[in-house]
């Protein structure tokens, strides 16, 4: 315990579950929606949002801010946890849809008879979770497996999960391969049998994704303060020399990589019943700079400044858009260019240096 | 040092305020009732969403200066979901919740109206949708003020097989791979068979989104019309892919006069990066085009014209351009002050009865009236060829306005399917 | 007096043989009597029915001495395009024979056989009788007796233009066995020649593309690929080139040298993506040098800020850039096959920018600095090159570059503020496959990448090519991580 965290940081991380786990279900279940304390569902769903952002935050930081290397693809492992879980919730629909048929409307549209392969088994929720975890964590596993064994590195590295997510990004678009196309799922009717859109439902979701950032947070602190994590940030620093004294740093990167991947897709997960769609523009390169873009406003190497990046960066995204609908890019362009050039430890560096 | 500092901590203020302000919704004023308008001003559709958003100020400016609603200014609030799905769906969450809007204007493309559709039906609010798409689909909580299938497709199929469509035999069906293609060729094509076409005379061919490089296409059409009699293009290529499309098809010298090609996605906007003068002669089919002489038309594009030079908005300043979108949109606005004019009232129900056989003077020159049932609008189609000048020159039109048909007949089981939106009650179970 | 009337009776005669009745009939007939008016005009053959019909053709019709304005469909053009095609094959002019020759070509409605055959009767021009001839076969294949049909399709069968095949191919299905053989041999002679005007095209299509990867990646491969500087802003450069083309363009259309205006926008699309990337360089990429990570996220928010200001001034419609008149159209160069004059232009264009950039570098002290710079940069500052200012004339050279793509690219594509997002994953797969720092590489990858696209896009349609060649660079960045063609160096790490 201690190892983790001094006294400080347990009370703060305490304070904040207290707050996502008490107090606002309370203000949001128990307060009468015209209370100026009222957490409504748009704040629900939104911060909801904000905290799967973070957890998938956190694992970039562990592979970029920890390990040095940059995965510009992480948006794709996101989205493949999101998909499996949005097939789950398209079965969950059943004959409700426009069609009334077991099958998922776009497919009765295609005029498919029964249910591609793919989506065997597909209405068990435990299978379903099951892949939100296999499907991004095998897929980081082989993929970093031939990239690191041929010593890709750097921005090579970069630029070929960019062009995976991009690749995959193209092969969901395309009604064929049996994901929806371009509108993806959408249209959830309930999950685990409940209502979706229901308080109750929103508030049981808002909380578990609390619960997994808390576990994501615990889990990566505990990480990089052990041994593993030290030959990580070893090999950041110099990966030569890692291997040299003996250590097989393709080994280290890859468990890294993987366990960072499975992280997005639980990220993913939790984040399409809450957003009410998964669509394959969650792939785009884009998507996943910006990924790196949070990690990079909060500060490189630290687990907090993570999740602080990405809470700024996206409530001021929701903000500005509001605010300054024709505006908006200006600011968060110049936030980036800003962050970087003065602030290159973010704006934990900032926070740091003041205390 | 000091001057770095001073940097830092600007930075960091900016940064902190945007979470903060986050929360302060505007204080609703006396007298004013808000509408949202949920275009995207940034990213892939901002190229054509932005001029609705404007067509949306331009209408409430006019009826605020003629007393607004029911007495009631009309206050606009603009978001900005920059062509981000998941963001549709919050920003529509947020207007309808935060702002408290009575009725919302937006989305474009069918996966951000898909996207939005459980937040409105969540919250029982009312959204108007201005553009042309697939059908299959009704909601309560939806006016759809474009055109389904059977108010453009089909009439545009029914001309290019007539004698003055040049009695097209063989069909190519291209478009970008999406839904609102898929289905529009899926109809087409139990419509073409229905009429006695072959399927190997029906090749559908498909591109990715932003594809830009129609050389291979343009040769496979040319190879395809060349194998048999007379061959059409019906193209469903959405908006920035046509530009490059249409200068290959002007530069590889395929004329109107020997394969059509005809868009229902192409108006007086995608023309507008094009240089037209080697596609004359290729055709659109819509519900309203630019060129259409009615005094109603006259008045809605000076208007057009006066407000984007006050506004100043880029591009139509210098030359302001109409379409179809605008006009659904145009006809959107009006049709439900009317009905909150009928019902006497803002609630959803009641406007949603009251919108039911609302009817308004279209720019389009006739007179639009929304189903009593369905919440589509009866639209007159017109089909136009591609001018020299960017105009289209409207050939042949429909006698009167056509009722929606948004559960096309074309497609199996929708036979069964009642041409209204089905009940609260029957929506909950 | 006597005289005078009769002059006067020859100068009116003209107007008088007009069929009066036909002309009413253009402005108020039906579409199907229209088209029997045009024929009745057309037998006439007379210069007034041509100036008639030319007016026709541009929706207006005279009738007693009020304009009657007429809505003219694709039909009724096509009628009239071929009609006054055939008034022209009877010009002393050759040029106007010539062009009314291939117009006619394309294939023509069986009342103009009597007009051709006049006219083939009368033609002794090489270039004009074959064309004729093919155009008459066309027409006498339908109808008539066996042997000329015979005669008709065995000619069509020389021919390799596609409008053959649609002919032939109807008639090997004909009921009469001898015509049906006749016409399955000249089909199949057609054919051969047609496939091969197919796969010429396909190779075409693949150079082009090929060309334009490169011009969109030849920048990045100075930037990214000799000065390590990751610029997600580069399609961004590409944008404001192609923008700059659209000013320069707006303002010449004002003058009498439109056809001209490239010669003006290459130069100002150059200077001007240079000077915005020449103060990048110097506001914000320079801090950044040696973190290309870095430089990643911050060029990212450089090109949000970019597309945003491009949409504030110009909106977020897309401009219309006009090809000049030497550009627009294309030729005839295989069977069947027609390339648009824009991509021949751009592959000379790409060519001649490549050499540029190869003397630059190679040839002056710019280039020699450059290229110290990037081999070992504090070397280079020790005997005394200003790597600062080294910097920065070669981010404004790679920016310079971008801008002429984005010249280029306005001739057949878009133009909108989101032009250069669609070109920034294409580059960088460019100059990663071709290895970095080599600009031979980012050549050879340029075109691989066309050719693979194109003839993958004609086997399996475009989304799986673009698929297919995103996995196959991906497979090959694990096998050579430095690309096609690596720097060789004994150090572990480059």
């Amino acid at each position: 315990m201690s190892r983790l965290y001094g006294p400080k940081g347990w009370t703060l991380i305490g304070v904040l579950s207290f707050i996502v786990f008490v107090v606002f279900p309370v203000l949001s279940l128990k307060t009468s929606p015209d209370s100026s304390f009222h957490l409504s569902q748009y704040w629900v769903t939104l911060i909801g949002k904000v905290m799967c952002y973070a957890i998938v935050a956190i694992a970039m930081d562990l592979v970029w801010g920890y390990t040095g290397i940059l995965s510009l693809g992480h948006g794709l492992f996101f989205a493949l946890g999101g998909y499996a879980m949005g097939m789950y919730l398209m079965r969950q629909i059943g004959r409700e849809g426009q069609y009334q048929s077991d099958l998922p409307d776009f497919m009765v549209f295609l005029d498919w008879k029964e249910l591609p392969l793919a989506w065997w088994n597909s209405d068990q929720f435990w299978w379903c979770a099951l892949l939100v975890v296999l499907v991004p964590g095998l897929l980081a596993l082989v993929f970093g497996f031939f990239a690191f064994r041929s010593r890709v590195k750097g921005v090579y590295f970069s630029i070929i999960t960019q062009a995976l997510t991009f690749a995959a990004m193209l092969l969901f678009f395309r009604n064929a391969t049996g994901f929806g196309g371009n509108n993806g799922f959408t249209d959830f009717k309930r999950i685990l049998g409940l209502p979706i859109t229901t308080s109750e439902t929103r508030i049981m979701l808002f909380v578990q994704t609390g619960i997994f950032l808390i576990g994501t947070l615990l889990l990566a602190r505990w990480i990089v303060t052990s041994k593993f994590g030290r030959v990580l940030t070893a090999i950041r620093d110099a990966e030569t020399r890692v291997a040299f004294c003996g250590y097989n740093t393709v080994h280290y990167k890859l468990a890294i990589f993987t366990l960072s991947a499975v992280i997005c897709g639980i990220a993913g997960a939790l984040y399409v019943p809450q957003v009410g769609i998964i669509n394959p523009s969650e792939m785009s390169p884009a998507n996943s700079i910006e990924i790196a873009i949070w990690v990079a406003v909060g500060g490189r190497g630290t687990l907090t400044g993570a999740i602080l990046g990405a809470g700024l960066v996206n409530f001021g995204k929701s903000y500005f858009t509001q605010a300054f609908p024709e505006y908006w890019l200006y600011a968060l362009g110049l936030i980036f260019i800003l962050v970087t050039l003065f602030l290159p430890q973010g704006v934990m560096g900032l926070l740091k240096k003041k205390t | 040092m000091k001057r770095r500092n001073f940097v830092k901590q600007l930075a960091l203020s900016a940064a902190i305020a945007a979470i903060g302000l986050g929360s302060t919704g505007i204080l609703a004023q006396a007298k004013t009732v808000k509408v949202g308008v949920l275009h995207s001003l940034s990213g892939t559709m901002a190229i054509s969403e932005t001029v609705l958003k404007d067509t949306v100020l331009m209408a409430i400016d006019e009826i605020n200066a003629k007393g607004g609603v029911m007495g009631m200014k009309i206050e606009p609030v603009v978001v900005d979901p920059a062509s981000n799905w998941p963001l549709f769906a919050e920003k529509a969450r947020q207007l309808i919740t935060q702002d408290k809007v009575a009725v919302t204007f937006g989305c474009w493309t069918s996966v951000s109206r898909k996207s939005v559709l459980p937040v409105f039906e969540e919250l029982n609010s009312l959204l108007f949708y201005p553009v042309q798409y697939e059908g299959e689909e009704i909601s309560r909580n939806v006016f759809y003020t474009g055109a389904a299938p059977n108010q453009q497709a089909i009439p545009a199929v029914e001309y290019l097989m007539s004698k003055d469509g040049g009695t097209a035999k063989r069909w190519v069906l291209l478009g970008t791979d999406y839904v609102y293609p898929r289905t529009t060729n899926k109809i087409l094509r139990a419509f073409l068979k229905s009429k006695g076409v072959a399927d190997a005379d029906i090749v559908e061919e498909y591109t990715p989104f932003g594809h830009s490089d129609y050389q291979t296409i343009i040769a496979k059409i040319k190879k395809f019309a060349s194998e048999g009699k007379k061959t059409a293009v019906v193209s469903t290529i959405n908006g920035d892919s046509n530009v490059p499309f249409y200068k290959e098809l002007g530069n590889q010298g395929l004329k109107a006069t020997d394969v059509p090609v005809v868009a229902f996605s192409v108006g007086e906007e995608e023309l507008r990066g094009v240089d037209t003068k080697p596609l004359v002669g290729h055709l659109a089919a819509w519900n309203y085009f630019m060129s259409i002489k009615a005094p109603a038309n006259d008045a809605f594009t000076k208007k057009w014209a006066a407000y984007a030079k006050a506004k100043n908005i880029a591009g139509h300043k210098d030359k302001p351009l109409t379409n179809d979108p605008m006009e659904a949109t145009y006809i959107g606005i009006y049709m439900w002050k009317q009905a909150v004019e009928k019902a006497k009232s803002f609630d959803v129900a009641k406007v949603s009865a009251a919108m039911g056989g609302q009817t308004f003077t279209a720019p389009s020159g006739i007179t639009s009236t929304m189903d009593a049932k369905n919440h589509h609008l009866h639209k007159a189609v017109f089909i136009g060829e591609i001018k020299a000048d960017g105009q289209f020159n409207v050939v042949w039109k429909t006698k009167g306005p056509v009722k929606a048909a948004p559960w096309s007949p074309f497609i199996a089981g929708n036979d069964k399917k009642k041409d209204e939106p089905a009940l609260m009650a029957e929506n909950k179970k | 007096m006597r005289i005078l009337l009769i002059l006067l009776f020859f100068a009116a005669a003209p107007v008088l043989a007009i069929d009066k009745g036909a002309v009413e009939k253009l402005a108020s007939g039906d579409n199907d009597e229209k088209i029997v008016a045009i024929a009745a005009l057309l037998a006439e053959g007379d210069p007034e029915a041509a100036a008639v019909l030319a007016k026709f053709a541009e929706g207006e019709v005279v009738v007693e001495g009020k304009v009657v304005e007429v809505v003219v469909n694709n039909r009724l053009r096509s009628a009239v395009t071929d009609a006054l095609a055939a008034l022209g094959l009877l010009s002393p002019e050759r040029a106007t024979r010539l062009e009314a020759a291939k117009a006619l070509a394309g294939g023509a409605d069986a009342v103009m056989l009597p007009l051709v055959k006049k006219a083939l009767e009368k033609e002794t021009d090489a270039d004009i009788k074959p064309l004729l001839e093919l155009t008459a076969a066309s027409m006498e294949m339908k109808g008539g007796d066996k042997a000329t049909r015979i005669a008709a399709i065995q000619r069509l069968g020389t021919s390799n233009s596609p409008n053959s095949r649609t002919l032939l191919s109807e008639a090997a299905t004909d009921a009469d066995e001898d015509i049906r053989i006749a016409a399955q041999k000249s089909l199949r002679e057609v054919q051969g020649k047609l496939a091969w005007g197919e796969r010429a095209g396909l190779l075409f299509a693949g150079i082009s593309l090929g060309s334009i990867l490169l011009l969109a990646a030849l920048g990045l491969a100075i930037t990214y690929g000799l000065m390590g500087v990751i610029n997600m802003a580069h399609g961004e450069l590409i944008m404001i080139g192609a923008y700059t083309t659209y000013v320069v363009q707006v303002l010449f259309r004002k003058t009498n040298y439109f056809d001209w205006y490239l010669l003006v926008a290459i130069p100002a699309s150059f200077v001007v993506a240079a000077a915005v990337g020449m103060i990048l360089e110097r506001v914000v990429i320079r801090w950044l040098y040696g973190r290309p990570l870095e430089t990643l996220l911050a060029t990212w928010g450089i090109s949000l800020m970019l597309i945003q200001s491009v949409r504030t001034i110009f909106g977020a419609a897309n401009v219309q850039v006009e090809n000049p008149a030497f550009m627009s159209g294309g030729f005839q160069a295989f069977a069947g096959v027609v390339l648009p004059w824009s991509r021949v232009v751009i592959i000379v264009f790409a060519a001649l920018v490549l050499f540029s950039i190869y003397l630059l570098l190679t040839k002056t002290r710019l280039g020699l600095f450059v290229r110290g710079v990037t081999q070992n940069r504090e070397m280079a500052a020790c005997v005394g090159v200003p790597t600062g200012s080294v910097d920065m004339w070669a981010f404004g050279l790679g920016s310079g570059i971008a801008g002429l793509a984005g010249c280029a690219l306005s001739q057949i594509g878009n133009v909108g503020p989101d032009l250069g997002q669609g070109y920034i994953v294409d580059s960088f797969m460019v100059v990663v496959f071709g290895g970095v720092g080599q600009l031979a590489g980012t050549v050879y990858a340029a075109l691989t990448l066309g050719f693979a696209n194109k003839f993958l896009e004609a086997m399996s349609g475009a989304v799986i090519a673009k698929i297919v060649v995103l996995v196959f660079i991906i497979f090959f960045i694990q096998r050579r991580p430095q690309g096609l063609f690596a720097v060789k160096g004994r150090a572990v790490e480059a």
